[in-house]
């Protein structure tokens, strides 16, 4: 039962790293804006009620609770704590020789492999499948340091795709707008069919009413938190198609 | 000549994927959630059915704001063609919504438009019938601007 204090303890280390991040970024480029450590910081304490708190408590019976603190840990958090561009910053602040080694890391195959758009999305929505429809979930509510691992996969996941779609931070092999929209949509169908199918089948332990109540709310409130994705994703391509010149040179010609 | 093509197709293309997005919209907030006609899921519902929902709806999302922004970008370049855009939009608002009465509703049995009612080959034709009128709508609009333009 010590999740939610190791929770709380790498809450605090993650706001005090950021600060610190801002602190040495500081010495070298001009200051990092407060915007993005209000961002980082909401992005944490959302993120912590699904291991910390009252949603948390709640969560160990409750099949609702636990979707609300999946929702906020897998979708929410890691939107807010992309767009404070964290990796951004860690190259900031590092001294050039290990700042060279974490964007070695970046550039390895390994990285390409994982922030590849289908890999983010199979890891974020196949990894939800494998939770909900074998013992996984059951089992996550007896062994603490499972149901450790299983948090730490959600929020890994869903930051990864975020990264993945919106690249906030710089993403080496960029994929084209139009690949990544293509990916999201599919991501997002996966998580729509999931929360019907839970609708109908629910997951080990569940009974049928607390499955259908938190079915519609895992297929409701992930379409709230993506549909701000979705704007996110839209704008960037929106603002990278602006016209510098028109279409082709020959509208001058007109 | 070549680029009106071009701006007249992305006309064309922002207004099937906004009224996709809209016909959607208005099927989940009116008859999913204020009326409470459509349900969730109903137990009938083939697993393709599933699939399918799934899928339009995932799209459908994104068309909303991804067809509102290729508008935005229409406009700010000074190209859009009202007539043929609303055309667009009817057009594919019908389609949607006629795919989603038949197939969705029919073969697929996601869920009825409305249960507990003797009379639903009724609501079933109202639902048809919109989406055809729409569809025809859509098309004399497209078949309009196309003409004001040769009479230019």
């Amino acid at each position: 039962m010590y999740n939610d204090k190791l929770a709380l303890i790498i809450a605090f280390l993650a706001i005090l790293g950021y600060l610190l991040g801002m602190k040495f970024s500081a010495r070298k480029f001009e200051a990092w804006p407060i915007h993005r450590l209000l961002l980082f910081g909401s992005g944490v304490v959302v993120g912590v009620q699904a291991l910390a708190g009252p949603v948390a408590m709640h969560a160990h019976h409750s099949f609702v609770f636990h979707m609300i603190g999946h929702l906020l840990l897998g979708m929410l958090a890691p939107l807010l704590i992309a767009l404070s561009r964290p990796i951004t910053l860690l190259l900031r602040a590092l001294p050039q020789k290990h700042g060279q080694t974490v964007s070695h890391l970046f550039r390895s195959m390994y990285a390409r492999v994982l922030i590849h758009p289908v890999t983010a999305a199979v890891l974020n929505v196949g990894g939800l499948w494998v939770l909900y429809t074998t013992s996984l979930y059951e089992y996550m509510h007896q062994v603490n340091w499972v149901s450790f691992l299983v948090h730490v996969h959600v929020f890994a996941a869903g930051y990864l795709f975020t990264m993945a779609m919106l690249y906030t931070d710089p993403v080496p092999y960029r994929k084209s707008y139009f690949f990544r929209a293509f990916v999201f949509v599919g991501a997002l169908a996966g998580h729509g069919i999931l929360s019907k199918y839970l609708y109908a089948n629910p997951p080990t332990g569940v009974e049928a009413d607390a499955a259908k109540e938190g079915a519609v709310l895992m297929y409701y409130g992930g379409d709230l938190v993506d549909l701000i994705l979705i704007v996110l994703l839209c704008g960037q391509w929106y603002r990278a198609a602006a016209p510098h010149h028109n279409l082709s040179a020959g509208k001058a010609a007109e | 000549m070549e680029e009106k093509l071009t701006y007249n197709r992305r006309n064309s293309f922002s207004g099937v994927l906004f009224g996709f997005g809209l016909a959607a919209f208005v099927d989940e907030a009116v008859f999913h959630q204020l009326l409470h006609w459509h349900h969730f899921y109903d137990l009938s519902t083939t697993s393709l059915g599933l699939i399918s929902d799934g899928i339009f709806h995932a799209f459908s999302w994104f068309a909303t704001v991804g067809g509102l922004f290729l508008l935005a970008d229409l406009r700010r370049r000074k190209q859009m063609v009202p007539m043929l855009w609303l055309g667009m939009v009817c057009l594919g608002s019908g389609v949607f919504q006629v795919y989603d009465g038949v197939i969705q509703h029919k073969i697929m049995r996601l869920h009825q438009i409305r249960y507990d009612v003797d009379n639903l080959l009724y609501y079933d034709f109202v639902w048809n019938g919109i989406g055809a009128v729409l569809m025809v709508i859509g098309i004399l609009l497209v078949w309009l601007s196309r003409r004001k333009k040769h009479v230019q």
